[in-house]
């Protein structure tokens, strides 16, 4: 879509423009051609001599077992905080949904930890699971399960799915009710006339047609396990115990900051840009298929 | 509501119910622990579920730090508060204002490359600050911004998802309005200034809660550019004092974390609308 009718002035769009393309050059282009830069180059941890190695740096991380494990954790942990995140979330917006009175009130009480920050998220969870004051560790203990995320990686995966999924649920509820109350109210009339009960109109309707809304919520969902949930690992794990829970992004930290492998973080950072930019094509490829259903 | 089914009804505000008590009990312990003393949560086992009486002494010493009655020394959370406010204040703002500003020119001028500009702010979306962390680390300690307002806040300011919102929206506003505009003699910064800003008021509104949230919960930046304690944002200090030391004073740390969750809990709650239309809007 375009204007019809438009300003004329050689300068003025130049210097409209000037601010948003400064930052954008300096902290984004610049930095990620450094990455790919650095990522062909190997430095030694002083700065001193810099060469050329080709793609090195990458055959070694694909050689290392520690960063092939970790993408391993970091898929099993998008996927198990996707699929609990929105099955969690889509049952409680259906719920709100066909409540006549009382869902906004329910709305209201499910949408503010969205404003909590993942760190924030991560400190909550750890205290409620942390020896030995922890109530729900306390709760479990007493039922005969003994809790420890320092020594358990299960137990510590466990602890940051809860806590990614916790700081989502909102953001998804939100999604779902917005996707639910668009679908026309005559189809499922229409399904209940015929004597469908709300079980079978669920499946065989709604779910059907609230899944665009799904699929982008799934995308979304993977995008932040991927990447925003670096605060909540950070304050509860630390990546531990061992590298059970180190996901990519915690990793790249961990190597270039305190390991300081700049170039192995470098080849780290190019593999993450490639995944963003794999999860935004395939996010755009259905946001058009959306427009023609 | 299509047909009657008090059984179903029941369950649903069962399973709510449920749903919120699930959301709200990490708050609720949170907000238990803040009212009491640290020896009280470490000593008893579990914490005791009800509140307190430690409640002002807890924020005292979180708000303005100083020594525990252990004698473990505290640092103060006002001013990382303050820090917190003013580097959300700049990205939200200055997001929203840079975004405005170049919207305006990619919709109502025609100039060259502006079709490579537009991609080139497409493009960022696919670089956030967790896969260029290191470099962009480099860039901002050659430019002499570690450990400023400016380090904090510039480099996270470029926004193509306002840029994208601003630019459909200025799409919709009619022709008419430009014509009559230059009409009567008005050039285009007049135009964007008394005509535009006005119409794009709740973009901008829904802007700013997503923006604020975003620029206030901010952890790994202010993790690599800030060495220098009187800079560090709340969000930060809350797991330095985990880290800190060897015994956790669960107390501070959990009235601090309450006073990290207000001001972005209170935006949430207060501009909920807003908040939805800002969520719907920026990521469709």
């Amino acid at each position: 879509m375009e204007k019809r009718v438009r300003f004329k002035s050689g300068w003025l769009p130049w210097v409209l423009i000037a601010p948003q393309m400064a930052v954008v050059l300096v902290f984004f282009f610049w930095p990620a051609g450094q990455a790919l830069y650095q990522s062909v180059l190997s430095q030694d941890a002083f700065g001193g001599s810099v060469q050329f190695v080709g793609t090195e740096n990458f055959d070694r991380l694909f050689a290392d077992d520690s960063y092939l494990n970790s993408f391993k954790t970091t898929a099993f942990f998008s996927i198990l905080v996707a699929s609990i995140g929105l099955s969690v979330s889509l049952l409680l917006a259906v719920m709100a949904n066909r409540l006549m009175r009382g869902s906004g009130i329910y709305k209201t009480l499910l949408i503010w930890p969205y404003a909590v920050a993942p760190v924030v998220a991560g400190v909550l969870w750890l205290f409620m699971f942390a020896s030995p004051m922890g109530v729900v560790a306390f709760f479990l203990r007493s039922m005969g399960f003994e809790w420890n995320h320092l020594l358990n990686g299960n137990h510590a995966m466990a602890l940051i799915v809860m806590a990614s999924v916790w700081k989502q649920i909102s953001y998804n509820f939100l999604f779902f009710l917005a996707g639910l109350q668009s679908i026309p109210k005559s189809l499922i009339e229409a399904a209940a006339i015929d004597g469908a009960s709300p079980w079978h109109r669920f499946w065989t309707i709604v779910f059907p047609l609230l899944s665009p809304t799904t699929f982008f919520l799934l995308v979304i969902n993977v995008v932040y396990a991927f990447f925003d949930t670096f605060a909540i690992i950070d304050a509860t794990t630390h990546g531990g115990p061992g590298k059970d829970t180190a996901i990519l992004v915690y990793k790249v930290y961990y190597d270039g900051f305190k390991a300081l492998d700049m170039g192995g973080s470098a080849a780290q950072s190019v593999i993450l840009m490639v995944i963003v930019v794999a999860l935004t094509v395939i996010q755009f490829r259905f946001v058009e298929k959306k427009v023609q259903y | 509501m299509i047909e009657r089914r008090p059984g179903l009804d029941l369950l649903s505000h069962l399973i709510l119910l449920l749903g919120v008590s699930i959301v709200a009990f990490p708050l609720y312990l949170t907000f238990v622990a803040s009212t009491q003393t640290a020896e009280q949560i470490s000593s008893s086992i579990p914490m005791s579920m009800l509140p307190g009486n430690h409640f002002l002494e807890s924020y005292r010493l979180a708000l303005f730090g100083g020594e525990t009655s252990l004698g473990s020394k505290v640092p103060a959370v006002w001013p990382m508060m303050q820090t917190s406010l003013i580097s959300a204040l700049i990205i939200s703002i200055g997001k929203i204002s840079i975004s405005l500003l170049s919207a305006f020119a990619l919709v109502y001028f025609r100039f060259p490359f502006r079709n490579l500009f537009f991609w080139m702010i497409f493009i960022t979306l696919m670089l956030p600050v967790e896969v260029r962390i290191s470099p962009t680390y480099e860039v901002v300690s050659n430019l002499g911004m570690l450990n400023t307002y400016a380090g904090l806040t510039v480099p996270l300011i470029a926004s193509a998802t306002a840029t994208f919102l601003l630019r459909q929206f200025f799409l919709t506003v009619p022709d008419e309005l430009v014509e009559a505009a230059r009409m009567d003699g008005a050039g285009p910064m007049r135009f964007f200034k008394d005509i535009l800003l006005p119409l794009s008021a709740t973009n901008i509104a829904a802007l700013f809660v997503i923006q604020f949230i975003y620029g206030w919960n901010q952890y790994l930046w202010p993790l690599l550019v800030t060495t220098n304690e009187d800079m560090y944002p709340i969000v930060m200090g809350i797991k330095r004092m985990l880290a800190g030391e060897a015994y956790t004073e669960w107390n501070v740390v959990m009235a601090t974390a309450i006073l990290a969750m207000l001001p972005p809990a209170l935006v949430v709650i207060l501009m909920q609308k807003w908040f939805v239309k800002g969520l719907v809007d920026t990521e469709k």
